[in-house]
C-alpha cells in the first residue's frame, strides 16, 4: 500500500529536475483540452490524461498542458488547441487516445501538424 | 455521461469557475442501503436565489460561448432516472453544494468510473484549490485532503507529472481497498 511518506522521494527527485528545467531556455508548447460538459461526455478526461502521459513519458519538458471550459464548437468534441512558440495555433476536432499520441509525436515533436485531425479537414 | 465520476468532475468545474479555494467531493456507495450519494461543496462566489431557481432548466447558463447550461440539468435528470434526489443549495458569497443520489441497483445508473482520474484532472485543473475527496463504502472510507500533500512536498505543485502519477495510483489503490476490487 502506498503511504503519503513516498512523496518525499519524489520531491527529492523533482529537486533536481526542477534545476535543471529552469536552465533550459525552449520555448513553450502550449496544448489546450476543452474540458465544458459536452466535452467530458464526448471523452475529453481520456485525451487530456494521454497527453500528461505522453508528455511525462518522453521528458517533454516544454510542453504545458491546460483546460480551458466550451471552445463553442460542441459538435466537434473533444477538442484540443496546440499553440507553438512561433504564434501558431493548431485546432484538432474529434479526438481521442490514439490521436493524442499521433499529434505529439507528429506535431509536438516533429513540428508537422496532423491535418487531417483539424478542423480544416473536418469541415470540408 | 458514461460514469457519474465524469458528472463529478463537470460539477466540480463549475466549483472552480466560482473561484473556489476549498472544494469537498463526497461520494458514499451502499449495497445495503441500495444508494450511491454524490456531494460537492464548494466556497466560490455562490448563486442568489432568483438564479438558483432557474438553474436546474437546461435554458440557464452564465457563459457566452453557448445559450444553454448543460451540466446540472443532465445530473439532475440521471439522479431522478433512478429513482434518486437532486439537490442544490447556494448562497451569495457563501458557497454552493450540489447533491445527487442514485439508486445503486436501478439499471439506468451509470457506474461511478473512474474516481481517480477525475481528481488528477481537477488537481491539473488547478493546483492551488484544496481539494477534500472523500469515498465510503459499506466497507471503509478513504479521504484524500490535497493540504495534506502538500504537506509532504513543500513547494513542488501537485501537478507535477510525476506527482499527478502518484496521486492517480494512490486513488487507485485505496478504492480498491474499499471497493473490494469492483469500481
Ligand atoms: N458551484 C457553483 N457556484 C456558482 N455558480 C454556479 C455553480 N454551479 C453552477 N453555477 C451557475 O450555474 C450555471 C449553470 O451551470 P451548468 O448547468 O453546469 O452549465 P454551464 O457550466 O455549462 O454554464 C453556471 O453557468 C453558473 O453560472
Ligand atoms: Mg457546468
Amino acid at each position: 500500500m502506498k503511504s503519503l511518506a513516498e512523496l518525499q522521494a519524489i520531491k527529492a527527485k523533482m529537486q533536481n529536475k526542477v534545476m535543471l528545467r529552469s536552465n533550459d531556455g525552449e520555448e513553450t508548447i502550449r496544448v489546450v483540452v476543452g474540458m465544458a460538459t459536452c466535452g467530458i461526455a464526448a471523452g475529453a478526461r481520456p485525451v487530456l490524461n494521454a497527453f500528461l502521459k505522453e508528455v511525462e513519458d518522453r521528458h517533454l519538458n516544454n510542453v504545458m498542458c491546460t483546460q480551458t471550459g466550451c471552445i463553442g464548437i460542441c459538435r466537434y468534441e473533444p477538442v484540443v488547441e496546440v499553440y507553438m512558440p512561433d504564434g501558431s495555433k493548431t485546432t484538432y476536432v474529434k479526438m481521442d487516445e490514439d490521436k493524442v499520441a499521433k499529434v505529439v509525436h507528429e506535431h509536438i515533436v516533429n513540428n508537422k501538424v496532423v491535418q487531417e485531425y483539424t478542423i480544416g479537414a473536418f469541415e470540408k | 455521461m458514461k460514469e457519474l465520476s465524469l458528472n463529478i468532475l463537470d460539477i466540480t468545474y463549475n466549483s472552480i469557475k466560482a473561484e473556489a479555494s476549498l472544494i469537498q467531493i463526497t461520494v458514499t456507495e451502499s449495497m445495503k442501503k441500495n444508494l450511491v450519494e454524490i456531494r460537492i461543496q464548494d466556497n466560490g462566489c455562490g448563486m442568489d436565489e432568483a438564479f438558483l431557481s432557474r438553474v436546474t432548466d437546461p435554458f440557464v447558463t452564465t457563459r457566452t460561448t453557448r445559450k444553454v447550461g448543460l451540466g446540472i440539468p443532465l445530473l439532475k435528470q440521471s439522479a431522478e432516472d433512478t429513482g434518486g434526489r437532486f439537490e442544490i443549495r447556494s448562497k451569495v458569497g457563501e458557497g454552493t453544494v450540489t447533491y445527487a443520489s442514485f439508486r445503486l441497483d436501478h439499471l439506468d445508473r451509470a457506474p461511478i468510473g473512474d474516481m481517480s482520474s477525475t481528481i488528477t484532472s481537477l488537481i491539473q485543473a488547478n493546483d492551488r484549490i484544496r481539494f477534500i475527496y472523500r469515498h465510503e463504502t459499506d466497507h471503509g472510507s478513504f479521504v484524500l485532503d490535497t493540504d495534506e500533500l502538500h504537506e509532504q512536498l513543500g513547494d513542488i505543485p501537485l501537478s507535477a507529472p510525476e506527482v499527478l502519477g502518484w496521486i492517480g495510483e494512490y486513488i487507485v489503490e485505496n478504492l480498491e481497498e474499499i471497493q473490494g476490487g469492483k469500481v
